[in-house]
């Protein structure tokens, strides 16, 4: 324990300010947008009323949470206890990215002392309705499923017992509400088949906004893997990585045909000869999201290396990354009939609120049983770790 | 009171800005000159080859504000006109994202910033009077009254001068109709408007994914849950069998053992 705490002191100062730059700054633009009001810090208007926070922090921010009921489902609901030392950073992620989701969705709304309101004044025919009770509702399974790791620590048993005794409803839970969620941030642009470019529009956009959240799910826990084992030296089993990867070709070519026939359902082929702006970024996000980690992965000596599966699950999340900021921003600014970028205080705030999650989420890996699972679990760790030896050996081949 | 209706005639309108004087007085609005619709002009009249046209709320019959508002700040009266109610807004701004006239307005520069539009004078038209702006109109470019009324006036006005008038009543079928309706010479197109909308009531849209959802969680429920019991089960056996086996195996040593 002290060693990880000296190193990560003395070797990631350069990140550490960073960091602290970053959110200094978000920190003096949210008081900016306090003090003033949303149009002195940004560049939104009454003819594009959602720009950046919307779009990354909010469309980007819950999709790459899904790697939490990803797993959850994968481990409980399938039975494939294989992939169990991962749940609990995913859930961690999963919870983390949550609580900055809500903490941006504060940021932007325009009343965010009145959020509460959800709860008594009801629409059920608005999506973001649902939205709204889905952000809710999952953010406190997901407080409860990662609350082990804190009752472990504070050695407090019974609530410990209780939370393990439900853990089965609660991951069913986790994972209506997920899909919910995921695809009801597809429903919301349902409603603007004439300001959402005709590449975007489809009614389809809550299905393929679900797919594309599975996929990422898989791909963020290969990225947070990667990254955990450069940082606090503690890495995942990598043969479970390789069989995530597996997981994020299927999704992929799912993706892929589900797209294709929606656009000849549709009509829409011509659309991709046209020459414009939301053309380009269309095929760049498809060459990202879907392409590209699809040669990789498929690529046996590319996707048996951990750097190899890095990259794939990277450029995925890129992808991923662009779609939303495309359906948010680029699809939208033709039809609303002005241009949009966000200001350096969106930008910044934005860039804050990553900054913490890398801060939060290494406090809780140096102070919470994340990778290392509890004394009853060691035993299925164990009977892995042969099998990680093998593959490991025959890859430095 | 049945539905209300406001008819405006561009070939009428001589621009001369009495109607957004009158909207500005009738809602306490400061009186500065303004071209675009904002938080201080929920009308305005705007120039387009030649022709005065006239910005306001449309008043959807079917309004995308109300259906998408997570809180129920809007309300459709049935009188036809969109209502927003402050003390409910969160700020979410997603009936500015859905309008599809672009049409409401937000208090940027507020520290509790409100939705802005157009409210059909709903206190003078529940009295029975007329909205503001159409009583100031000093040239009849504008009507106000029961909506098959207007409606009527706009095809009788249409057909009496079918050479004159374009053979569209813009807002009839649009997104469903809307209760500000517009006749013309000119072609829509090109006076700013909106061609391209269609006739689907946009709230449809979303509630062909919303009613869905009951049904989603049901199924999706007892599938995941099934899946569990099967996938456990399948665990509980093979420890089963395993056990049996050993019980069976201690079995056999035990009777070699006594044999």
């Amino acid at each position: 324990m002290l060693n990880i705490k000296n190193l990560l002191n003395s070797k990631i100062t350069f990140w550490k300010s960073v960091g602290i730059i970053l959110i200094g700054l978000a920190v003096y633009s949210i008081i900016v947008r306090f003090a003033y009001g949303l149009g002195a810090a940004t560049n939104l208007s009454d003819e594009f009323p959602w720009g950046l926070w919307i779009g990354f922090d909010i469309l980007c921010g819950v999709g790459l949470a899904a790697g939490g009921f990803t797993l959850c489902s994968i481990v409980y609901i399938f039975n494939i206890k294989d992939f169990k030392p991962i749940v609990r950073p995913a859930i961690l992620t999963a919870f983390l990215g949550y609580l900055l989701v809500i903490f941006a969705l504060m940021i932007d709304l325009g009343r965010p002392d009145r959020i509460w309101h959800a709860l008594i004044m009801w629409n059920p025919r608005s999506v973001m309705f649902e939205v709204a009770w889905c952000v809710m509702l999952y953010t406190t399974v997901l407080a409860l499923e990662f609350s082990p790791a804190l009752f472990e620590r504070l050695k407090w048993t019974t609530p410990l017992k209780i939370v393990k005794a439900i853990t089965i409803p609660l991951v069913i839970a986790g994972v209506l509400l997920s899909t919910l969620h995921q695809s009801s941030l597809g429903s919301l642009y349902l409603i603007v088949p004439n300001k959402l470019y005709g590449l975007w529009y489809s009614s389809l956009i809550p299905v393929f906004f679900f797919l594309s959240a599975l996929t990422i799910g898989c791909a963020m826990v290969i990225i947070e893997s990667y990254l955990s084992a450069r940082a606090f030296k503690k890495q995942l089993e990598f043969p479970l990585l390789l069989r995530l990867g597996q997981i994020m070709v299927m999704l992929i070519m799912v993706q892929i045909v589900v797209r294709i026939i929606d656009f000849i359902d549709r009509g829409v082929l011509n659309l991709l000869l046209i020459p414009r702006i939301e053309t380009y970024l269309f095929y760049l996000e498809i060459i990202l999201g879907l392409f590209i980690p699809l040669v990789l992965l498929s690529i046996k000596n590319i996707r048996t290396t951990r750097i190899g599966l890095f990259y794939a699950s990277f450029i995925a999340v890129l992808g991923f990354v662009l779609n939303r900021m495309n359906v948010s921003i680029t699809g939208m600014e033709a039809g609303s009939g002005v241009s949009y970028f966000p200001s350096w205080m969106e930008i910044s705030i934005t860039l804050g609120i990553v900054a913490l999650g890398f801060v939060i989420f290494s406090f809780a890996v140096k102070y919470l049983n994340i990778f290392e699972e509890s004394a009853e679990d060691e035993h299925s760790v164990k009977e892995f770790a042969p099998s990680k030896i093998n593959y490991n050996t025959a890859l430095e081949d | 009171m049945a539905q209300k209706g406001i008819l405006i005639d561009i070939t009428k309108c001589i621009g001369c800005q009495q109607c957004v004087s009158a909207c500005k007085i009738q809602n306490n609005l400061p009186d500065t000159e303004e071209t675009k619709l904002s938080i201080t002009a929920y009308t305005v009249v705007e120039e387009h080859e030649e022709r005065y046209v006239r910005r306001l709320c449309m008043h959807c019959k079917y309004p995308t504000c109300e259906s998408v508002c997570p809180v129920g700040a809007f309300n459709h009266t049935k009188e036809g006109a969109v209502i927003y109610h402050a003390e409910k807004c969160i700020g979410c701004r997603y009936c500015m994202m859905a309008c599809p006239f672009q049409i409401p307005r937000y208090e940027w520069m507020s520290r509790t910033p409100k939705i802005q539009k157009c409210k059909l004078c709903i206190e003078k038209i529940v009295k029975g009077e007329k909205t503001a702006c159409v009583e100031a109109c000093p040239v009849e470019a504008t009507f106000f009254g029961n909506y098959n009324d207007i409606l009527k006036m706009a095809r009788q006005t249409i057909s009496a001068e079918p050479d004159k008038y374009v053979n569209h009543i813009y807002g009839e079928n649009e997104v469903g109709g809307t209760t500000v309706i517009f006749i013309t010479d000119v072609p829509f197109e090109k006076l700013g408007f909106k061609t391209n909308l269609g006739t689907q009531k946009l709230p449809e849209l979303t509630w062909s994914a919303l009613s869905k959802i009951p049904s989603l969680v049901t199924v999706g429920g007892t599938l995941l849950y099934g899946i569990w019991w099967i996938t456990n089960r399948r665990k509980e056996v093979i420890e089963i069998e395993r056990k049996m086996k050993e019980l069976q195996s201690n079995k056999i040593e035990e009777e070699d053992k006594s044999a």
